[in-house]
């Protein structure tokens, strides 16, 4: 029996717009997969202490509200910094494709931007989580 | 075990990691209690049910405020239902507990039912001990509150919060009558709305007809998300600790419900020997043929695999 | 309408043609669906016809513009009298660089501005705030004070405009600023034109820029309506909307009838704190989507005039005919543009703005091409202006009102919405109206199931999108989008700083204290913030104050 996969959904900042959250949580959950919905207006330290609580295997956060550069790369930080760096950190909402590498590079494993199907975001996450 | 030492000092990551593993691999759970052990037993267990839209969530959040006013380090398991479709689920009572998330003495762990009826997870109780063993003065559970949620929370929590909310259907109906045995302490919620009198008046007519109670459980008004009567349901949750600490009961309760966690693992490993007898070349499915076409009876099918099962053990 | 005989000719004549045409056709070429489904996913007939709308009555349902129940539209005259207001929404980064944009805008013809202020402003934290990180300038202006508010109308009289502002749990904090730049200008409240959106229900729905519970929230907000009834009576103290509810995943009928039972909620509120209807409810303004589905939505806004006017009149016994009538904004839909392929969006921007002034829009906002990626640029959001120009000068739509009235399709469906969202109203009359209904999910969860069900219907390509899940292409990214720099953050945290050392600290103190009292006690809150305002407390300091004294909504809700 596969382990079920643990996937923390998260809005960090100030953006309110949940559609997308939560359409992803519902599909997560239909794909098998356990997710931990955070709500809104999370600060990266409040994703960081719920994702190492729950032992979540994917850490992924939606934006829309520009402030992605910021936001997206101090959760990574700050489960390197708590010895959480093998959870995968993954993004989506409004993000122009310039600001893709400099995210990638700061250690998101990927960007999903508009357009980009639920059943690709599961696949990526099936084939990209951590084996333990 | 490096987790289990680290999480003896207080590692966050390390207690969550050892849930993980207790929950996902049985063995590994056996491994993990049998070196906690001497660990448990200190947390004070308060499990909090009632049916969805109750607002045990907003309610487990402003007593767990309460106590970690005081000091006191809580954890707080909180379980929600998983798809029988898809075996996933959205946990989402953290949304409720926004302020505990970054306070260092409060862990709050979200579980799937993963399928299992009894308003808990089976992995509810190791995850307990687990936090337990970590040091938490009290431990929260919170049921799914659908169904049959009353069933598993008597076999672990030492205090049971009973929460209703005034208007959920029709109050008397929806009192089950199993519940008034259970609840420690009948939690009235959302008691600003209209109805709430009404509903303290029916549980109380109900506890009236209940017989054999040493203790008569209070019933206590709260509006949760207004932080009202917050503070008197924590004096009752105390004076049911001092109640059952006084009386024994708590000493009572959790080896009885040790009892039953003694009988039921060795049911299960029972069941695995059971299994591996029914189901070796299908055996059992030949002999119930022979059943169904009248050659034997069913007892005597239950014999012969008695026999078979007292010679290999 | 028409009369039994006549009625009779015509099913007769229609069951003719099924047997003797359609049927042939369609045992040879069946269509190519089994059913056929607006966007909403209401069911489309293959045909309406007169049996459709038998019983709707001309004169009682239909009507007369600017007459009740305004079905036809909410002026007698409409287009031919004046133009909608063609009224962009912008702002970003500075006050300064939105200044510019304004005047653009103002330039190329636009007829009335738009704030949009950035998420710390809209949440009532100043720049320099934690949580402000990352977030300065980026979706709208930053405005921390008076001083901003300056600027940003710098050289915009404003007694020559009219200034809709993007505003809600801080609402009275910005209308405040905005009055009192008016005052420098040398311009009384009393000339003042404009609107708020000021709807904290749907800031709890489907926004989330709320800062204050329910309670509260409802009490600046009717605090507003009386005050500007006295003081700034041009002013629309309310913007009841849908289209974030719609942008949240919602179908038509859910757009009208949850925005209509937040406007409910709203009149409820204002009567109870002893406002007089026909006072408030005529300067009651609403704000609407405007999706794909083009017939779909002008039923839509025809059916929320002829709603609400219904509701004004008998629920609420309002006597003027001016509080009856639903004056709308509309946004067309953003949540249908694409990051593949953005010039497609032009088109679909297009459909969405003619749909708009079909359906009679008192005003519009058209989204740029470039919005699924970043705000827009100035190429952008000159051709969304330049739409709804040539929707005005070339294509005729306007020479008459309410040109699709009286088409069989249009007024079934008009029906239609009209009841489902009645029914929609109803439930949430039963279950307390529309803040409870918030408290207890009901209205979020029917939004998300309607967004899941969406999503689910095209990555099944039962629902297609041009570019993304049909007839795509190999795309390089798209260039020059627009940018804010993060040194906005910097900025702005500079002049907060100049802001504090050149006021008056002792005034500013005093003011707030006063503020925290009032807000304590029953007394109107906007007076006091008018004064601390023109001390130039900060936005954050006020906001502050009111946090203190009515604590923050706590999110409760799930899916």
């Amino acid at each position: 029996m596969s382990k079920i996969i643990r996937v923390l959904v998260a809005k960090p900042g100030l953006d309110g717009h949940d559609r997308g959250a939560k359409v992803i949580a519902r599909a997560l959950r239909d794909a098998g997969m356990e997710v931990i919905y955070t709500g809104l207006r999370q600060t990266p330290e409040q994703i960081v202490a719920a994702a190492i609580q729950e032992d979540v295997d994917v850490v992924g956060m939606s934006l829309l509200s520009g402030a992605h550069n910021y936001l997206f790369p101090r959760v990574v930080e700050l489960l390197k910094e708590q010895g959480a760096d093998d959870i995968l950190v993954i993004g989506g909402g409004v993000i122009p494709d310039d600001d893709i590498p400099g995210l990638k590079e700061a250690g998101i494993a990927e960007i999903f931007t508009p357009g980009t199907t639920t059943t690709e975001m599961i696949e990526f996450i099936k084939n990209n989580i951590k084996d333990n | 075990m490096e987790w289990i030492k680290k999480m003896l000092e207080g590692d966050k990551r390390a207690c969550a990691k050892l849930i993980t593993a207790a929950e996902n691999n049985p063995d590994e759970a056996e491994k993990i209690i049998r070196e906690i052990h001497t660990h448990t037993g200190h947390a004070h267990v308060i499990g909090i049910t009632g049916p969805p839209g109750a607002g045990k969530s907003t309610l487990t959040d402003k007593v767990v405020k309460s106590l970690v006013d005081e000091g006191k380090r809580v954890g707080i398991i909180a379980v929600d239902p998983t798809s029988p479709y898809s075996g996933g689920s959205i946990l989402g009572d953290r949304i409720r507990m926004q302020d505990l998330a970054l306070n260092p003495n409060v862990f709050i762990r979200s579980m799937g039912t993963r399928g299992y009826l009894g308003g808990l997870s089976k992995y509810t109780k190791n995850a307990l001990k687990i936090l337990d063993a970590a040091g938490y003065d009290y431990i929260i559970i919170e049921t799914v509150g659908v169904g049959q949620s009353e069933v598993d929370i008597v076999k672990i929590a030492d205090t049971i919060l009973m929460v209703m909310v005034p208007g959920l259907g029709d109050d008397i109906q929806s009192i089950k009558a199993g519940i008034m045995e259970i609840g420690d302490i009948f939690v009235i919620n959302k008691s600003d709305l209209f109805g709430a009198d009404r509903t303290a008046t029916e549980v109380n007519m109900m506890l009236d007809l209940t017989m054999d109670m040493e203790r008569r459980p209070p019933v206590v008004k709260v509006v949760a998300v207004k932080n009202e009567g917050i503070d008197n349901l924590i004096r009752e949750i105390k004076s049911h600790i001092q109640y059952l600490e006084e009386s024994g009961q708590l000493e009572k309760r959790r080896k009885n419900n040790m009892k039953l966690e003694v009988v039921e693992l060795i049911e299960t490993e029972l069941r695995k020997i059971v299994i591996s007898h029914t189901d070796k070349d299908n055996k059992l499915d030949g002999r119930v043929a022979q059943v169904y076409s009248k050659e034997k009876n069913i007892y005597e099918v239950r014999d012969e695999f008695l026999k078979a099962i007292r010679k290999d053990n | 309408m028409l009369n039994n005989e006549e009625l009779s000719k015509i099913k007769t004549a229609r069951e003719n043609w099924e047997e003797k045409v359609l049927n042939k056709t369609l045992e040879k070429s069946p269509e190519s669906k089994e059913e056929f489904r607006s966007v909403s996913g209401a069911t489309v007939e293959r045909l309406y016809t007169p049996e459709d709308v038998a019983e709707i009555d001309y004169v009682e349902e239909i009507g007369y513009p600017g007459q009740y129940p305004f079905t036809r539209g909410c002026q007698p005259t409409m287009y031919r009298g004046k133009n909608w207001t063609m009224r962009m929404y912008a702002g970003f980064a500075t006050a300064e660089e939105s200044n510019e944009r304004y005047k653009y805008l103002v330039s190329q013809g636009s007829t009335g501005l738009s704030v949009a202020f950035d998420l710390p402003t809209q949440i009532g934290y100043d720049s320099d705030h934690s949580l402000a990180q990352g977030e300065v300038g980026k979706v709208g202006v930053a405005i921390d004070s008076l001083k901003d508010m300056e600027i940003l109308f710098d050289g915009i009289p404003l007694d020559k405009v009219s200034t809709s502002m993007t505003i809600n749990a801080p609402a009275a904090v910005l209308l405040a600023m905005y009055i009192a730049v008016g005052e420098k200008q040398g311009v009384s409240a009393d000339k003042l034109r404009g609107t708020i959106q000021n709807d904290i229900l749907k800031e709890y729905i489907a926004r989330g820029t709320y800062i204050f519970p329910t309670e509260p929230s409802m009490r600046l907000i009717t605090n507003i309506f009386e005050y500007c009834s006295k003081e700034v009576p041009k002013w629309n103290t309310i913007s009841i909307s849908g289209y974030h509810i719609r942008e949240a995943g919602s179908t038509a009928a859910q757009e009208v009838g949850f925005t209509l039972a937040d406007g409910i909620a709203y009149v409820e509120a204002a009567i109870k704190a002893g406002l007089d209807v026909d006072t408030f409810a005529p300067r009651l303004s609403f704000f609407f989507n405007s999706h794909n589905d083009l017939f779909e939505e002008v039923a839509k806004f025809r059916a929320a005039r002829r709603l609400w006017a219904k509701i004004m009149k008998e629920r609420f016994h309002a006597k003027s005919e001016k509080s009856m009538m639903l004056k709308f904004h509309t946004q067309t839909a953003g949540c249908t543009l694409t990051a593949q392929q953005p010039d497609n969006n032009i088109i679909r921007v297009a459909m969405q703005a003619l749909a708009a002034v079909l359906g009679g829009t008192q005003s519009l906002h058209t989204n740029s091409r470039d919005e699924a990626l970043a705000l827009p640029t100035t190429d952008s959001v000159t051709i969304a202006l330049r739409t709804q120009q040539i929707i005005a000068s070339e294509t005729g739509v306007t020479n008459t009102i309410d040109p699709l009235a009286g088409s069989y399709f249009v007024e079934a469906k008009t029906k239609e919405i009209e009841d489902k969202a009645m029914e929609y109203i109803s439930k949430i009359d039963d279950l307390g109206g529309a803040a409870r209904a918030i408290d207890l999910g009901y209205i979020q969860k029917e939004i998300s199931d309607s967004a899941y069900k969406y999503q689910m219907e095209i990555e099944s390509l039962d629902r297609i999108v041009v570019g993304v899940n049909k007839y795509q292409v190999k795309e390089e990214s798209p260039k020059g989008l627009l940018r804010v720099d993060p040194i906005v953050g910097e900025m702005q945290t500079k002049k907060i700083q100049d802001v504090k050392s050149a006021r008056n600290n002792d005034a500013v103190k005093s003011r707030l204290e006063a503020l925290r009292t009032a807000c304590q006690g029953t007394e109107n809150v906007m007076p006091f913030i008018l004064d601390a305002v023109k001390e130039y407390a900060t936005l954050g300091e006020i906001c502050q104050v009111m946090r203190d004294v009515f604590g923050e909504y706590e999110q409760a809700v799930l899916l």
